[in-house]
């Protein structure tokens, strides 16, 4: 602590900011808000919602697979729910989630007031919701997407799929698409442009850097699934003949830009979890991260391979082996960043002394299943073992090791690490550490047989499956084992909101950490922070004692910035400060906009296009409110 | 808003300094925005000519397919004339705006939005109309990668026209001046972005048949 | 890996598996095991797991030891921070994390690629082309003679065969997992894999890509015969359909014929022409009907895989 006394001007300076940053309570505020903070609950509260609806659907497809021939999902019915399943947790959990710890705290750690654009944060989240609606309300109308969520062609063209069913995942899929690209320009501008003076990049905490290298891949990947939708809605709406190889079309393009997309969003989904491991690691074991630029590096390198390897989810579609050869080696190598991450934690876990509290469990987990999926993801990079394997329970299996491993788990251990920036008060230990071992031992039992399933030849997305094939042992302990995971995630979710209102006050710093989220006050004020503060070593919290009384002086570097609402801007590569940004105010078109855009969207899934006019004009109008000009303040 | 014109820095509640409250270029949030938009963007027109070059190698050695005479090059090229043209006024509004003249905001701003109804009534009047008597989108692939890919940059267009509209209408009330002219530099960065990605549409959709 | 499959070999199978999964039978029931191969391709496929898997295992041991030997370690203080620079730390990153990983995953990689092309070309010139058509949800069977069959492949032992794979409709995947590793069947072009079993039996194969709403049920099985058997088999299913002999089989005729089911089956030999289901000339001689979902209630329910196909009459 440094020895400046609790003066006046901190009371003063925080009575003003709550002045300018402060929201009203009440229905118009809850609409309008654009706090980064309230913004990213909702997207924590909403995934968590989309992923009790997953869950629930992974438990009746596994109660029905618990036997062979079991009645209780007709074939129709099953097929819904699995595709439904990939969807949400890709889609409506992991995304959001990680989006949602994202904005939360990536202006936390950076020691920004807010996102760069938090209307766009805003009209992001209505747009999901939205989104997430329009694709649910398949259901009410039992026309659920039933092609799973990588949709092939030529069966989900119109005339193998004549239902409305398709046509709720390509419009519900683009129309995500819009809030997934706002909310990756808003995460990369943030990260550029507002890191407090003093953060250079070599000072940007890892989970930032995670959250960067997503929206980057968000960036180049998305477009890809946005266009395979739109000519697919093409095709099935007006007989257009991108997919119909008769009319000289071609299925296998639909592949092409689904992977393109589909393999980078695994690394979407990953990055931001490997990020989280990268934010518990250092202060469970009591010590920075060893690799610091090798974590970096590797996060980036596989951001960018990962666009190279799309065609290893087409090693049998019967494309040339020397194609085959390219792409396995990229295959291959892709895993290379992701081996030096890993012996960067364990690195750090072994120079460290472990406090094995619930976070930290959490990474642990998460390592190990990880690397399991890593290993049988190399396997998959074997061109033979993959034709061999590959639409067997082996990937099922494999692809819930990768991705329950670098999101879920992860997702999870942020809970029990930043839950208590959030709400302002401890989880239940114990309770976390039932959870932990119930998930952690009930994934293993559901997902591990199933690599056996795999090798025994039982194909995936199969309703029902013949009795006698040796079959039936490995599937019942898999349900069993879903059941013990689903149990494991109700321990957890029940403890949040039990201690959400009767924990144990966490203070602002209840774990000691080392970056900038433990700046703030706990749950921290609508500003953020009572100064912005000059930053000067990576973890600021360890090494700049005066941070600890949440109100860095002036004379250390602390800016109050109470002249309005206000953020600083700051320059890219070494964070000096340039200006001042007057950030927008609260405002409802994003949530307007996402409405109209809802009502366009249903139009299409209705084709009435009159209403889509219509809605498209009205559009228009809400994006004019929104970015009506108001002096300084920028509008987005 | 008149009155808060005149301010131009703001404090920072460190001892003494100050910074500036206006940014633009590389310094502003915005302007960061519309450049990874327009990564994005460009990311979608790329798949897209990727498309059509991936479906026309698979589809064999006649290209456009037998029936649909390779495209006529006088109207494209017409046409790319007066869509690059339009880049040159658009100029002159950014350029000139920084400099405060709002004559040259205002009538550059004008112009090109001219130039670009032309250029959209163009296609979506004149050409398409043309093109439907020979095949339509669901004659063959040809047809849906032709009316897709002109259609995809025609809707750019017509959005870079209502963004136009939308600044001149803002230009004429007195919006913006020397230090705050952020909308005009984003316009002008995806207006000069369409009129790129017009060149690949015609190397695409125009040229590369006559290869 | 030569010979046949012992089964002293299943059991190192059955006891190496089964420390890895919590339930577990590899040899169990009638599965169509990787793990038992009736093929030299098969043979390749199960060599490179048993390789990657022990590459794998090594990998996983390893991670799991260096967690338990940093739990083992007595836990810090919470209040404590520790900022020593480790100096193993950052060159143990670049050694095991891009050294080591790197050359085994180049190693790994170079058997791949091998073992790729060995599976692209058949030890021999086929003897046979057969057409397998995948159609929702069953499977056509077409040879060079004119037989058709469905959900029932069957093939001379110890020669390699070409199946061309074209698809009636949407994508399938052709995945017989004893013989062969799986091919797509694709919209617009005809994907060729060879298959040649060691010995006679009967192999499980099943749609590997998802179809629609049958695709679980889309199953066929390949047959093997010693080339004598296959010879009389592919001429008679080549004949046109008997004329029925008792007034049973001349009723049933007689159905079969004035209903509906004559505009979607074929029996070879009558007016039934129809094109949408399988051909049914010679129905009584499969095993299982609806592709693979019903043993064919004329004969006994045994189909283990080294059952041989009983002469029969309907």
């Amino acid at each position: 602590m440094t020895a400046i006394p609790e003066g006046d001007w901190r009371a003063e300076v925080k009575e003003r900011l709550e002045a300018i940053w402060g929201e009203a309570p009440g229905l118009g505020s809850w609409i309008a808000t654009a706090d980064h903070k309230r913004i990213g609950m909702r997207y924590l509260y909403t995934a968590m919602a989309f992923f009790a609806l997953g869950g629930l659907q992974a438990l009746l497809m596994r109660t029905q697979l618990a036997d062979a021939r079991l009645e209780l999902l007709d074939p129709e019915t099953y097929n819904q729910l699995f595709s439904m399943h990939g969807i949400t947790m890709m889609f409506l959990f992991a995304m959001p989630a990680l989006s949602g710890f994202g904005n939360y705290f990536v202006p936390l750690m950076i020691g920004a007031r807010d996102m760069a654009f938090p209307r766009l944060n805003a009209f992001g989240y209505w747009t999901l919701l939205a989104a997430g609606i329009f694709l649910y309300s398949s259901f009410l109308v039992g026309n659920a997407p039933n092609d799973g969520w990588f949709n092939y062609v030529p069966l989900a063209n119109r005339e193998f799929t004549p239902g409305i069913n398709i046509d709720f995942y390509v419009l519900g899929l683009i129309f995500l698409g819009i809030s997934s690209t706002g909310g990756a320009i808003n995460f990369i501008v943030t990260i550029l442009k507002l890191r407090a003076p003093g953060m250079t990049l070599i000072r940007i905490p890892i989970f930032v850097w995670g959250e960067l290298a997503m929206a980057l891949q968000i960036i180049f990947a998305l477009p890809a699934l946005s266009l395979a939708a739109v000519l697919l809605f093409l095709d099935r709406t007006f007989g257009f003949n991108f997919y119909d190889a008769a009319a000289g079309g071609d299925p296998l393009l639909w592949q092409h830009l689904f992977w393109i997309f589909g393999h980078p969003e695994v690394y979407i989904v990953a990055l931001p979890g490997f990020g989280i491991a990268s934010a518990i690691i250092p202060t469970w074991v009591r010590r920075p991260m060893i690799g610091y630029t090798y974590i970096v590096i590797g996060e980036l390198a596989v951001a960018l391979v990962g666009f190279g390897v799309w065609v290893h989810h087409m090693f049998a579609v019967g494309l040339p082996n020397i194609t085959y050869s390219f792409i396995a080696l990229a295959s291959f190598m892709v895993a290379i960043p992701s081996a030096i991450q890993v012996f960067a934690w364990l690195a750090t876990l072994v120079a460290g002394r472990p406090r094995l509290a619930t976070p930290l469990l959490f990474v642990l987990g998460f390592i190990i299943i990880f690397v399991v999926g890593g290993v049988t993801g190399v396997m998959f990079a074997s061109v033979p073992f993959d034709q061999a394997t590959t639409d067997s329970y082996f990937v099922v299996a494999h692809l819930h090791y990768v991705l329950v491993g670098s999101a879920v788990f992860p997702i999870f251990g942020a809970l029990y690490h930043w839950g208590p920036k959030m709400t302002g008060r401890l989880l239940d230990a114990r309770l976390g550490k039932v959870s932990f071992w119930l998930m952690f031992v009930g994934f293993n039992v559901a997902f591990f047989p199933q690599h056996t399933l795999g090798l025994l030849g039982m194909p995936r997305r199969v309703y029902t499956y013949e009795a006698g094939l040796g079959w039936e042992s490995h599937n019942l302990a898999s349900t069993i084992g879903a059941y013990l995971l689903g149990l494991g995630i109700l321990v957890t979710l029940v403890n949040w909101y039990w201690s959400k209102a009767r924990g144990v006050p966490a203070g602002d710093d209840p774990w000691l950490g080392e970056t900038l989220e433990w700046y703030s006050t706990s749950p921290p004020a609508h500003y953020n922070f009572t100064t912005i503060p000059t930053v000067r070593a990576r973890e600021p919290m360890w090494d700049q004692l005066e941070l600890r009384g949440g109100a860095q002086p002036p004379e250390e570097g602390g800016r109050t910035l109470t002249g309005g609402h206000l953020t600083l801007s700051t320059s890219l590569l070494d964070g000096r400060p340039q200006a001042v940004v007057h950030m927008p105010q609260a405002s409802p078109w994003p949530f307007i906009l996402s409405l109209t855009l809802m009502a366009f969207f249903y139009a299409l899934l209705l084709q009435v296009w009159v209403v889509a006019v219509v809605a498209v004009l009205a559009s228009a109008a809400a994006v004019a409110g929104w970015f009506w000009p108001r002096g300084q303040t920028q509008e987005t | 808003m008149q009155a808060r014109k005149e301010l131009t820095v703001a404090e920072t509640g460190l001892p003494g300094e100050v910074l500036p409250e206006h940014s633009e270029g590389p310094r502003a949030f915005g302007w960061w925005g519309m450049v990874w938009l327009i990564a994005t963007e460009a990311t979608l027109f790329s798949l897209l000519f990727g498309s059509y070059f991936y479906l026309r190698f698979r589809y064999g050695p006649i290209w456009p397919p037998e029936g649909i005479s390779k495209p006529d090059l006088v109207l494209p090229l017409v046409m790319t004339a007066i869509l690059w043209s339009s880049s040159i006024p658009v100029h002159i509004a950014d350029a000139g705006i920084r400099k405060g003249d709002q004559g040259r905001l205002r009538w550059g701003l004008a112009a090109g939005s001219m130039l670009g109804a032309v250029f959209l009534f163009m296609t979506v009047g004149v050409e398409w109309p043309e093109k439907l008597r020979e095949f339509t989108p669901a004659t063959n692939v040809y047809g849906s990668l032709f009316f897709t890919i002109t259609g995809f940059h025609a809707a750019h267009v017509l959005v870079g026209l209502l963004v136009s509209l939308w600044t001149q209408v803002w230009a004429w009330r007195g919006a913006f001046d020397e230090r705050r002219h952020l909308s005009v530099q984003n316009f002008a960065m995806y207006w000069h972005f369409v009129d790129t990605v017009w060149a690949f549409v015609l190397a695409t959709i125009y040229l590369s048949p006559h290869l | 890996m030569k010979g046949p499959v012992g089964a002293g070999w299943c059991d190192s199978t059955r006891a190496a598996l089964a420390a890895l999964a919590l339930t577990l039978s590899a040899c169990g029931g009638d599965a169509p095991s990787l793990l038992e191969p009736a093929s030299e391709a098969a043979r390749l496929v199960e060599r490179l797991w048993w390789l990657l898997f022990w590459i794998s295992a090594v990998v996983v041991v390893v991670v799991a030891g260096f967690i338990a030997a940093a739990t083992l370690r007595p836990p810090a203080a919470a209040e404590e921070v520790d900022r020593r620079m480790v100096p193993w730390g950052e060159p143990f990153v670049v050694v095991a994390g891009l050294v080591v990983s790197g050359l085994v995953l180049a190693g790994t990689f170079v058997v791949s690629v091998i073992d790729l092309n060995a599976l692209g070309s058949p030890p021999g010139e086929p003897q046979l082309e057969i057409e397998v058509v995948a159609r929702t949800w069953w499977w056509e069977v077409r040879y060079p003679n004119g037989a058709v069959t469905a959900n029932e492949i069957h093939v001379p032992v110890g020669v390699p065969v070409e199946v061309a794979l074209p698809t009636g409709d949407v994508i399938h995947s052709f995945w017989v997992p004893q013989l062969q590793v799986k091919k797509d069947h694709v919209p617009g072009v005809v994907n060729r894999l060879w298959l040649q079993a060691d010995e006679p039996g009967r192999y499980r194969g099943q749609c590997a890509e998802y179809c629609g709403l049958q695709h679980a049920n889309m199953v066929f099985y390949v047959v093997a015969d010693p080339p004598d058997d296959f010879q009389a088999w592919v001429i008679e299913q080549a004949a046109r359909a008997a004329e029925p002999t008792g007034p049973g089989a001349q009723r049933g005729r007689d159905v079969f014929l004035g209903s509906s089911c004559v505009s979607c089956h074929t029996i070879r030999g009558t007016p039934a022409r129809g094109e949408l289901g399988p051909d049914l000339t010679h129905l009584a001689s499969r095993e299982k009907i609806a592709a693979g979902l019903f043993p064919l209630l004329a004969r006994t329910c045994a189909t283990s895989s080294t059952t041989r196909r009983t002469t029969s009459s309907a």
